[in-house]
């Protein structure tokens, strides 16, 4: 069986949060707490969550470009997160990162041809006319034309802008792409083009994606494995088939039953879940989810529910399961 | 029985540096009462300037309704003076946005807006006004509604204002409720909340409701008519059953196959893995709108004519239109 | 959420439709730009533009009405009031732009650091900036002035001074925003150096609400020095400066002579005026969150 590219044990990022004039720390934000995972090459491991679950930090602590509090990430065996910063820059070629907002994710103020070319110029890669012919090919990759590389990115669409980011994650040709709602804030229409892409390109380099999204129908389609996460914590762990078939965390259950799906004659029994999602500074004690869980017990209330295997390749984190 | 809403003709423009911004151009929908008629399209194609054409929210100058009918109950919209029309908004006609934190007033406590509007309209004393909001602010399941309704918005959840709008617009019981995407920001599980709650104040005060969105999902499970809206002009209006099962007009079609499916392991008829149908290229400008149909540099089917002449609305099934010439 | 934009304007078009185009945009801005255009040719211009000698003196011509010879009139001492005030552009331009630039590249500086270093260095400075920014402008450009004595350079630096706080404040803020944009998250993913960043990506952003600033201060300053040389703080003899002409002639010729206070005035006014105009547009025109 074949190393896994990304493998992230026990991983954790409290921030701090300062008041007063001596900025004295008065509690924590429990953004991620205790996460683990592994990504396959040539996988997409799907994130999904509602706000405040943590999934947006996960993916920037991987990266370091977040410091996490704890915890180990493993890229290809090496353990990054005892590397000085300094030497950090290297290892940066294999991983990159793509963003939810199209319009904040450039620089209004530099040529997207530079920005894309701006990876290749930071390690050093080729002079200025070989990088200018690698930057002509990525975008003609993505689905944009090479004489568009002189504009801004105030003249492309959202759509296109979305490529020229795809186009400049893949500038030093990452192993791993962290996908950070990708395609959230696009046009229906416009986010099959992207999701397409981003297959296409991933069946082509072998490229290991972590797909962030709150978007249930996009992640289905797009991953091999998916795990749900709630208030800083994996509740399930699947492959996609299993997890979408026959999910056994209540939470995953209530969240599959209030996509609304484009088919009206379906009448689903909507198991539905009362309350708003708790802050992540004062998670609820024991399972964090038991506020709103339909069968919690006295249990859940106080001890917190480990991830555990509950088939193959497939974990929960409930009592009651 | 008569529709309790009855948009005809409705053609809203721009006036911009740029041109003539033809936002909305000749839209026709009517709505029952008790019933809700979705809007589906992307940005572009002119739904939300349709909804604040409703509510004659449109900024003039620039914008201008050039022509068209919106009858509330028989009474025009259109044809009112401005301050006859403020009396119709809110207790004939009331409208929930997208984000509801700005559309709530930051300095107001949430019950002190909805008494405002109680007060306004129902020409009651602040005391029987600030019981209404209470109530209200139960009505659309706020816990502790006494308490909430002394906070001010930045103090509630992103699910809550939303119900506070929600509780804001309807205090009046208006015959007709727009709703401009009002779940788009939220979580999904505070979607379905949301969308319930919405389902079951229609149905308990017999509310009109016009849904605007871009998501299908939310269509098919909340609308008993749709109206497909592209480049400002209607392209397809049916009951929502008929136009999952048949679409005609591409876009339609298009859009349908674009959007990925939650569940393909749960019996839908859909293969997993596949690529989906992308539909390419951008919305045109709205100041640049071809001559002849505005869908044709993006359609698969399009033929010669499509490019020179814009097809018309024609019936191509029982209560179902379709502007299309190869439909 | 999103909005689908097509092509939008044109990447390069000629210079005269761009000078069209603003002018249809921003009608105030450029008469604002005119004006200042105005002034600074006669500021650089000057011993070509003004008709006499500014500095001699002709008993014969004192207080003369404004007349053929004297456009504006002559002052107390027959110098003529026109040149004096074409003249006195220069040292109101140079003293205004010198502590401008001054001013605001030692509060860009110091903006750029609280914003990256953070921390100590920014508590203090925070503070240290609070108090300055209490204090008023001119209050403060009159102790400087009353310490060092009055002298162009000394004027330059009093009214730049009190600039730098205020200065940092704006591009501190801006800083710390564009620090969390996710572009700049980005050029970190890809590895490149803080200091790297700083420059290429950070500063760029920076530049355009800083001359939005910087312009809009002009007026100011030149107010200031008019009201510090009015003092007898500002600029000494013998430079011309709109803010000593009106001094000298104010108190005691203003029914008299009245050409004497009202030129100078309109001179300071008009700068400010267009100052201001420009400063808007300038604003408006670099603002990226616009709609058709």
């Amino acid at each position: 069986m074949t190393q896994p590219l990304i493998e992230v044990t026990d991983l954790k990022k409290h921030f701090p949060i300062k008041k007063g004039l001596l900025r004295s720390t008065v509690g924590h934000v429990f953004a991620v707490d205790g996460i683990s995972f592994s990504i396959n090459p040539g996988e997409t491991l799907g994130l999904v969550g509602e706000s405040g679950c943590g999934k947006s930090t996960v993916g920037r602590v991987v990266l370091r470009l977040i410091e996490p509090t704890s915890g180990a990430i493993k890229v290809s065996g090496q353990d990054i997160v005892g590397i000085p910063r300094g030497e950090l820059r290297p290892l940066r070629r294999q991983m990159q990162i793509v963003f939810q907002d199209p319009f904040s994710s450039l620089n209004p103020r530099i040529r997207v041809g530079d920005i894309v070319g701006e990876p290749l110029m930071v390690h050093g890669v080729g002079n200025k006319q070989e990088r200018a012919e690698r930057v002509a090919k990525l975008f003609n990759r993505v689905g944009l034309r090479p004489s568009q590389m002189n504009n801004y990115p105030h003249q492309f669409s959202g759509g296109q802008r979305q490529r020229i980011s795809i186009a400049r994650a893949l500038a030093l040709d990452p192993q791993f792409i962290v996908a950070d709602e990708p395609v959230s804030a696009l046009d229906v229409s416009i986010q099959a083009q992207v999701i397409n892409l981003m297959m296409d390109l991933q069946q082509e380099r072998g490229l290991s994606y972590l797909f962030i999204s709150h978007n249930l129908a996009v992640v289905e389609h797009i991953s091999h494995r998916v795990a749900v996460m709630y208030l800083g914590r994996i509740v399930e762990y699947a492959d996609k088939k299993t997890l979408f078939a026959s999910p056994q965390h209540p939470y995953t259950e209530a969240l599959l039953s209030a996509v609304p799906l484009p088919d009206p004659t379906l009448r689903r029994t909507k198991k539905r879940v009362e309350g708003d999602v708790p802050s992540p500074i004062k998670p609820p004690p024991g399972c964090h989810f038991h506020p709103r869980c339909p069968y919690a017990e006295a249990r859940c209330k106080v001890e917190p529910p480990v991830l555990r295997e509950i088939g193959p390749g497939h974990q929960v984190a409930c009592h009651l399961r | 029985m008569a529709p309790v809403l009855e948009v005809s003709g409705l053609s809203t423009v721009f006036h911009t540096r740029r041109g003539l911004v033809r936002a909305v151009q000749d839209v026709s929908f009517a709505v029952n009462a008790g019933e809700t008629l979705a809007i589906v399209g992307e940005s572009g194609c002119g739904k939300t300037i349709t909804a604040l054409s409703l509510m004659r929210l449109v900024p003039m100058p620039p914008g201008e309704i050039a022509a068209g009918s919106v009858k509330v109950d028989g009474t025009d919209l259109l044809k009112l003076s401005d301050n006859e029309m403020r009396e119709m908004r809110g207790s004939k006609i009331a409208m929930i946005f997208q984000e509801p934190m700005t559309a709530l007033n930051p300095l107001l406590t949430v019950g002190n807006q909805i008494e405002e509007m109680v007060v306004l309209h129902d020409k009651c004393s602040r005391e029987v006004a600030r019981k209404r909001a209470v109530e209200m602010l139960h009505h659309v399941r706020i816990p502790e509604p006494d308490r909430r309704a002394r906070e001010y918005p930045h103090q509630l959840s992103g699910g809550m204002r939303q119900r506070a709008m929600i509780a804001m617009a309807l205090a009046c019981r208006p015959k007709v409720l727009v709703a401009d995407e009002p779940t788009t920001a939220l979580d999904v599980t505070i979607q379905a909340q949301i969308l319930d709650l919405i389902g079951d104040l229609q149905r308990e005060f017999g509310t009109a409701v016009v849904l605007i969105t871009h998501d299908l999902g939310v269509v098919a499970e909340t609308a008993k008519r749709v109206v497909v809206m592209y480049a400002g002009r209607k392209v397809e209006e049916a009951p929502v059953e008929e136009i999952f099962a048949r679409p005609y007009h591409p876009y339609m079609q298009g859009l349908m196959n674009s959007i990925p499916r939650v569940g393909s392991a749960r019996g839908l008829d859909v293969a997993p893995d596949e690529r989906l149908q992308e539909i390419s290229g951008i919305v045109p400008p709205l100041n640049d709108l071809p001559p002849g149909c505005a869908f044709e540099p993006r359609c698969t089917k399009a033929d010669a004519r499509c490019k020179t002449q814009r097809p018309e609305l024609a019936t191509k099934a029982p209560d179902h239109i379709a502007a299309c010439w190869l439909a | 959420m999103s909005t689908t934009v097509s092509e939008a304007r044109p990447s390069a078009p000629g210079f005269l439709s761009e000078v069209l185009y603003l002018s249809r945009r921003y009608p105030l801005g450029v008469a604002g730009a005119l004006i200042m255009v105005t002034f600074v040719l006669c500021a650089i211009f000057a011993d070509y533009v003004a008709p006499l000698d500014p500095f001699s003196t002709n008993a014969r011509s004192s207080l003369a009405k404004p007349s053929e010879v004297n456009l504006l009139g002559a002052d107390m001492m027959g110098r003529d009031v026109l040149s004096r005030i074409i003249h006195g552009a220069r040292v109101s331009l140079a003293v205004a732009v010198g502590a401008t630039v001054l001013g605001s590249g030692i509060g860009a500086a110091v903006g750029l650091a609280c914003g990256y270093l953070g921390g100590w260095f920014d508590l203090i400075v925070q503070r240290v900036t609070e108090v300055m920014d209490a204090l008023p402008l001119l209050v403060m450009a009159l102790v400087i002035t009353a310490s060092l004595g009055p002298s162009l350079r000394n004027t330059i630096i009093a009214i730049a001074i009190p600039l730098v706080p205020h200065v940092a404040r704006v591009i501190r803020s801006n800083v710390l925003a564009l620090r969390e944009m996710p572009f700049v998250e980005a050029a970190k993913a890809t590895g490149m150096s803080e200091m790297r960043i700083a420059v290429v990506h950070v500063l760029p952003n920076t530049l355009a609400p800083l001359i939005v600033l910087a312009t809009a201060q002009l007026g100011s300053t030149i107010l200031t020095e008019a009201s510090l040389s009015f003092l007898g703080l500002g600029v000494p003899e013998p430079y011309p400066s709109w803010g000593r002409m009106l001094s000298e002639s104010a108190a005691e010729y203003v029914r008299t002579a009245p050409w004497l206070v009202i030129f100078p005035g309109l001179a300071i006014s008009l700068v400010v005026f267009g100052s201001n105009l420009t400063g808007d547009a300038l604003r408006d025109a670099l603002d990226p969150r616009q709609h058709d």
